[in-house]
This record gives C-alpha cells, sequence and structure tokens, in this order.
C-alpha cells in the first residue's frame, strides 16, 4: 500500500514540475498554473488517504482547517486590487513559511523520549523552524514595507553587524542543542524567538523598491523550508515540491535582479549598506 | 568519521533526489520574459504551500485529545491553505490580466 502511496506522489510530482514549466512560457502560463493546482489537489487529497502507522485522524480538524484557510484565500485573492498583487503574495508567502515553523515546533514536542540529539530528525526540525520563521517574519515586514503601513527608511542600528550575529547565535543554539544528551525546550523557543528576530533584521535595511525581489527570495526560503517539515515526514512530495521552488526561486530572483541590473548581493548589501550611511556600496 | 558514515548510511537516497531536484528546479524554468516574473514568482509561492501536506500528517497522527497538536496543526493547514488557494488564485487573476493586455 505504501508503494501505491508513493507512486502516485511521483505523479503528482510530475504533473508539479510540467505545471511550473508551463508557468515559465507565456503561451502556456495559464495552464500552467491550472496544471499545478490540480497536482496541489491530488497531493493533498493522496496524503489524506495514506495509511499511517499510528494517530486518531482527526479528518474534522483537517477538512475544518481547509474550509477556513480556503475560503480565506479565495476571498483575498479575489478581493485585492490588481495594483496590490506583490504585496498579497509576500503574505501569501509568509503563511506558508509560519506553517513550516509549526509543523517544526510541534514535531519537537513529539520526538520520541531518548531520541539521539545528534541526528537527521532533530537536525531537519530545527531547519524547518528555522527557515520557516524566518519566511515568516521576513515576509510580514515585505508586505509591510509595500503597503505602506511600515516606513520604507525604517532601521535597526548596525544592521550588518545585527545580522551576522543573530545568525552566529542562531547556530551557536542549535550547537548547543544538538549536543545535549535530552531535549531541551528553552533552547528550542530560544530559536524560535532568534530566528524570528532574524527574518525582520534581514529584510528591515532593504529599501520598499527591491522589495520584489526580497519576495522571490524569501519565497524561495519558504520552498526550502517545506523540503525540511517534507525530511522530518520522509514526503517525498513535500521534498521534492519544496526543493523545486527552492531551486527555481533563487533562479528566478537572479533574473528578476538582472532585469533591474543589479546583482543579488547588491541588493542585499547594497540595502545594509545604504542605511549605515551609504558606506557599503 | 563513524557519525558521518552512519548519516551517508541513512540519507544518501535523500541527498540523491535533493540534488537531482535542486538541478532539476534550476534548469526547469530557464528563459523567463519580464512579464512573467511576477506571476511565475506567484506561482511557485503557490506550489511551496505543499508544506500543508506536513500539516495534514501532522494532525492525522496526533491523538484525539492531543490538544496543543491539534490547534497548531489546525493554524498550520489554515496558514498553508491560504497561501495554496488564495496563490493560485492571485497568479490565474495574474495571467488573465495579462491575455487581455495582449490582445
Amino acid at each position: 500500500m505504501n508503494n501505491i502511496i508513493d507512486f502516485l506522489y511521483l505523479i503528482s510530482i510530475v504533473v508539479f514540475i510540467v505545471g511550473l514549466k508551463g508557468l515559465s512560457h507565456p503561451e502556456t502560463a495559464r495552464k500552467g498554473n491550472l496544471t499545478a493546482a490540480f497536482a496541489m489537489g491530488a497531493a493533498i487529497i493522496i496524503s489524506l488517504f495514506a495509511p499511517m502507522e499510528a494517530g486518531d485522524n482527526n479528518y474534522l480538524w483537517i477538512i475544518g482547517g481547509m474550509l477556513v484557510g480556503s475560503a480565506i484565500g479565495l476571498t483575498a485573492a479575489k478581493k485585492v486590487e490588481m495594483t496590490k498583487m506583490p504585496e498579497m503574495v509576500s503574505l501569501f508567502n509568509g503563511l506558508g513559511g509560519a506553517c513550516a515553523m509549526l509543523i517544526g515546533i510541534v514535531e519537537f514536542k513529539h520526538l520520541p523520549a531518548g531520541t539521539e540529539m545528534v541526528s537527521g530528525a532533530v537536525f531537519a526540525n530545527i531547519f524547518a523552524l528555522f527557515i520557516g520563521a524566518v519566511s515568516f517574519t521576513g515576509s510580514l515586514i515585505a508586505w509591510g514595507k509595500l503597503n505602506g503601513s511600515l516606513r520604507d527608511n525604517l532601521k535597526l542600528p548596525f544592521p550588518q553587524v545585527l545580522n551576522i550575529l543573530t545568525l552566529v547565535a542562531i547556530i551557536g543554539a542549535s550547537a548547543l542543542l544538538m549536543s545535549k544528551p535530552e531535549l531541551d525546550f528553552n533552547l528550542v523557543f530560544a530559536i524560535l524567538g532568534l530566528s524570528l528576530f532574524y527574518g525582520v533584521a534581514f529584510v528591515t535595511p532593504i529599501g520598499g523598491g527591491d522589495m520584489p525581489v526580497v519576495i522571490s527570495l524569501l519565497n524561495s526560503f519558504t520552498g526550502i523550508g517545506a523540503t525540511g517539515a517534507g525530511l522530518i515526514y520522509g514526503n517525498d512530495i513535500m521534498i521534492v515540491g519544496g526543493i523545486l521552488v527552492g531551486a527555481s526561486g533563487i533562479i528566478l530572483t537572479v533574473m528578476m535582479c538582472e532585469a533591474m541590473n543589479r546583482s543579488l548581493i547588491n541588493v542585499i548589501i547594497g540595502g545594509l549598506g545604504a542605511s549605515s550611511g551609504g558606506s557599503g556600496s | 568519521m563513524e557519525l558521518l558514515i552512519n548519516f551517508l548510511d541513512q540519507y544518501l537516497a535523500i541527498i540523491t533526489v535533493l540534488v537531482l531536484a535542486s538541478f532539476l528546479g534550476m534548469e526547469i524554468i530557464g528563459k523567463v520574459p519580464t512579464v512573467l516574473h511576477t506571476p511565475l514568482m506567484s506561482g511557485a509561492n503557490a506550489i511551496s504551500g505543499v508544506v500543508v501536506i506536513g500539516a495534514v500528517i501532522l494532525i492525522r497522527r496526533a491523538e484525539a485529545t492531543d490538544y496543543i497538536t491539534l490547534v497548531l496543526g489546525f493554524l498550520g493547514i489554515v496558514l498553508a491553505m491560504i497561501n495554496v488557494v488564495g496563490g493560485f488564485a492571485v497568479t490565474n487573476r495574474m495571467l488573465d490580466m495579462f491575455k487581455k493586455k495582449k490582445k
């Protein structure tokens, strides 16, 4: 039975790839989008019926969540003005990141007692948690900058230093977590807090005009976060679907930079430099 | 060293898939005209909502009385479904506009 499920997932992955390919050509873009949507629907249905070794299924919670989420998503997509599309995409993207983050947190709770802390499982949890959280707060900042609720020139003090220190702290906390004999939930929350903050620190210094590039980059992050969550469950469609978005998102980000005659480093560091008195440029 | 060998033993198949899929993702979109940048970003964003499947598995594996997991999983499904459904719908609207412009 598990073989059949994996095979059905494989078909969905292929349909995803066909859809993504269609999306990148003008004549086939619309069809490609519908194809990808179809693959997503199929993958979700498969995940509902795949056999589980344990658990109570709790279908009411799942269906309820899907109905609420779909209704909100559909309404938001219908109502948004054409000029506000990029910020809508950013908000959607942040919510996907938040889902990866939630999965990372909850799965820490579910690690069986006596789990080896230096293990792929713990690493995948930290990874999904970190990338998801960065994508979540980063996208919210990008959304706020685009719709004007955050000032464009909003700054944090010493952005480069702050960014690097936060990143080092996250790596340090993760290493500490993995070096302990047992799960220390305080460290999990420390990593969560630092990651949420890193998303803010990463995006805040970048100017409003560069936001589309940043959104594309964060979108790529969410894909990688989905891969991280997929690693937790060993679920192929999440792993491959996520990494496809992650990889194509990076390429798209670079192309968007080229369309503006900039380099990706220039957008990220340039943004950072500008806020420390232009020394970076 | 032993740690590394064990790690490879356990994860080599997945690492292979990851590496190959990354190359596929980079090659797949090829040259994209500038007008399609935003719709492609939006469409890819909807696909990244595949993370919803993780939340589905999370809830299905939970016991019916494990309310923390159920509530957080429910929240995860709601958020990810907004990403999926909203993402595909918004992309469709963008591409509709593109079609009308062309005429």
